[in-house]
């Protein structure tokens, strides 16, 4: 188990794969605080903006496609890890650790 | 205190910017006429839920029984039991109140608490399952000296616990004076030996299942309110909208911000707070490790995300809902019928009001059964985290180095359990009358300035060592409560301090206790010249290997 271990570790392309999925995470968690913080950034600022309608003569107002957007958003963004993390990542994960096996 | 000042109070915090407040406190209620159907359907919940404790108990044998269910939750499993942990009967009905007040400004308060999933998603959920075993203190000790670090996470996992629990205690005394019609104390006590006997008998797997019914209770029978009130409107949310701003007595100001956001400091201290706080909420994160490995790990947590922001975008439709369907008839749902003395109840009843207006009196039942029944499993969850910590963090690794067996640590952690339900039951009634609107959000502020620095950087920085995180966790956590105290919320709210005398202008300590925590970490660290942070520094790479590709991580056990 120990040389297993070690081979992975002296494996460049261990460290590789851990900065690219690193920056992926960072990425990602960047790119949800942002859609949080437009938003909160837009009530603060740009609270009558929100309540502007869609529409002529309607009553549904830009703000509720844009946070509702928000929550369906984040939704779609965490599945979107999950599935290249356990699709795409894992693999390179299970790659890695069969090459240090033989 | 009546319905109408209860009403003006709610107001007036939201008004007040109370970012704080809502979604997380009840306020005090005043005590209805006793409601057979909800009681009678809570007495069914509770019996179905103790018959499966009594069969996990079979299945608990072992300290990994107790804490982690074996470690055999499937993922999609773990997901609902997530967001049965976190979906509180305060966001059900404080959030569907707020908007039924206030319209849109409801639906930023659901976003602030979803966002905090994404975090766990990307930066925690495989790196915890992978290092981890029973506990968040062990992964943040992984390559650290033992007895430090875990003696801070068990401090802090206790202090996060105490008052996310008493708030939810107050909350089951207040709620059941409204929906069942009985007294105060009678919450305490079913709450206390309920939650009690879930933890000791069936400690994770049934903890785990009780989440699970509640979740799945608590999205149907929101997702039925939901479409009643859509089907009145031939699904057609704008004919909703237009009728609801007809009826509302803020007419059209429902459908924009209002006057929620105090200022952008706030704001962003109170976003950082639920963004990050709920990556450091030890009963969350205790969930990790009862799934198998971290493809699991990370298919909860995009459940969780999935069904709470599901359950978000249910309450601002049943908060428009009520507007809809019951200030048409005063009679029926305000007090002594007329709209200017409020709600009965006050204003976190929009929902169960709501309930009898699309579902009659059984549904009523139903949901005011199911919105006491989900503190119950709230409280069960902190009552195991907390247990946990001290059997596992305290008594079996500082005290007992390691040396103790699975029946010895077992016994502790049941023994810790009893005290818990007993201390739960005294803080609950002895917080009765006080003001707990700022003891969630601080739980939150404790999370994100204490465990999730913590957390954060002994998993990802190679030069962080024991003393690093030991002080700059203690300087976070700190400050937390410390400017915390200085706000209005607690100097003026709680204190009684005059009005203005707050030295604590925001909202939210989290922007600053949570940027002195990291910088503190950082500093500290760099600084540590010590033959053991040198050793620390070493251990890193086989961290990494471990938190990044899972070999060596503890498996699943006994399934």
């Amino acid at each position: 188990m120990q040389d297993i271990l070690d081979r992975v570790k002296a494996n460049p392309k261990f460290l590789e794969f851990v900065a690219m999925r690193n920056r992926y995470s960072i990425i990602m968690t960047i790119v949800s605080a942002s859609a949080y913080y437009g938003f909160i950034l837009l009530v603060a600022f740009e609270g009558p903006w929100l309540g502007t309608k869609l529409g002529a003569g309607m009553t549904t107002s830009v703000g509720v496609p844009l946070g509702v957007g928000v929550i369906v958003f984040t939704i779609i963004l965490t599945w979107i890890y999950v599935r290249r993390a356990n699709g795409e990542f894992d693999e390179i994960n299970a790659n890695l650790i069969a090459e240090a096996q033989k | 205190m009546n319905s109408k000042h209860l009403l003006a109070a709610v107001a007036a915090l939201t008004v007040a910017g109370g970012a704080i407040a809502a979604g997380a406190d009840l306020g005090q209620t005043a005590k209805q006429a006793t409601n057979w159907t909800a009681i009678v359907m809570f007495a069914i919940f509770v019996l179905a839920t103790l018959w499966i404790t009594k069969w996990a108990a079979s299945k608990t044998k072992s300290a990994a029984d107790f804490y982690t269910a074996g470690g055999g939750i499937t993922g999609f499993q773990n997901g609902l039991a997530i967001a049965g942990d976190y979906m509180s009967a305060a966001s059900f009905l404080g959030i569907s109140g707020l908007v039924f007040a206030n319209g849109f400004d409801g639906l930023i308060f659901s976003i602030g608490w979803l966002v905090g999933w994404p975090v766990i998603t990307f930066l925690m959920a495989e790196r915890l399952r992978n290092l981890g075993k029973f506990t968040f203190a062990d992964v943040a000790s992984y390559r650290f000296a033992q007895m430090p670090v875990r003696t801070f996470a068990a401090i802090s996992t206790l202090v996060v616990v105490a008052f996310y629990m008493i708030a939810q205690m107050v909350g089951a005394g207040q709620l059941i004076k409204v929906l069942f019609g009985m007294e105060y104390i009678y919450a305490e006590i079913l709450v206390g030996t309920i939650m009690m006997m879930y933890v000791l008998f069936g400690g994770m797997t049934a903890t785990t299942w009780v989440q699970i019914i509640k979740a799945c209770m608590l999205l149907g029978g929101a997702t039925f309110m939901a479409l009643a009130v859509l089907f009145q409107f031939g699904f057609s949310p704008e004919a909703l909208f237009t009728k609801a701003v007809e009826v509302h007595s803020k007419h059209d100001a429902i459908m924009a911000p209002g006057a929620l956001i105090k200022d952008p400091i706030s704001a962003i201290s109170v976003g950082m707070a639920l963004m990050f706080g709920t990556a450091g909420l030890p009963h969350i994160l205790m969930r990790f490790f009862t799934v198998p490995n971290a493809k699991e790990a990370r298919k909860s947590v995009a459940w969780a995300t999935t069904w709470i922001g599901y359950f978000y975008i249910l309450t601002f439709i049943i908060g428009f809902g009520a507007i809809t369907n019951l200030i048409g008839d005063p009679s029926a749902y305000y007090v002594d019928g007329e709209i200017a003395k409020g709600l009965r109840g006050g204003g976190n009843m929009a929902a169960v009001h709501l309930s009898q207006a699309v579902g009659g009196n059984l549904f009523l039942g139903f949901i005011s059964a199911v919105a006491f029944a989900t503190i119950l499993a709230v409280v069960a969850g902190l009552t195991l985290s907390g247990a946990s910590a001290v059997s596992h963090d305290l008594y079996a690794s500082v005290f007992k180095h390691g040396q103790v067996t699975s029946d010895a640590e077992l016994r502790v952690s049941k023994i810790t359990t009893v005290c818990l339900g007993i201390l739960a039951v005294v803080l609950g009634i002895a917080f009765e009358k006080e003001n707990v609107a700022y003891m969630v959000m601080l739980a939150f502020v404790i999370a994100c300035s204490g465990n999730f620095p913590v957390l954060f950087m002994s998993v990802l920085w190679r030069n962080c060592t024991t003393r690093g995180v030991v002080v700059g966790g203690t300087v976070g956590l700190i400050l937390a409560v410390v400017l915390t105290v200085g706000s209005a919320s607690v100097w003026e709210a709680v204190l009684k301090y005059p009005k203005g005398s707050a030295w604590f202008p925001y909202n939210s300590a989290a922007i600053f206790s949570m940027s002195a925590a990291f910088f503190t970490i950082w500093l500290v660290s760099i600084l540590d010249n010590s033959a053991q942070a040198k050793k620390e520094r070493a251990l890193f790479p086989a961290q990494q290997l471990r938190s990044e590709t899972g070999l060596g991580a503890a498996g699943a056990s006994g399934h």
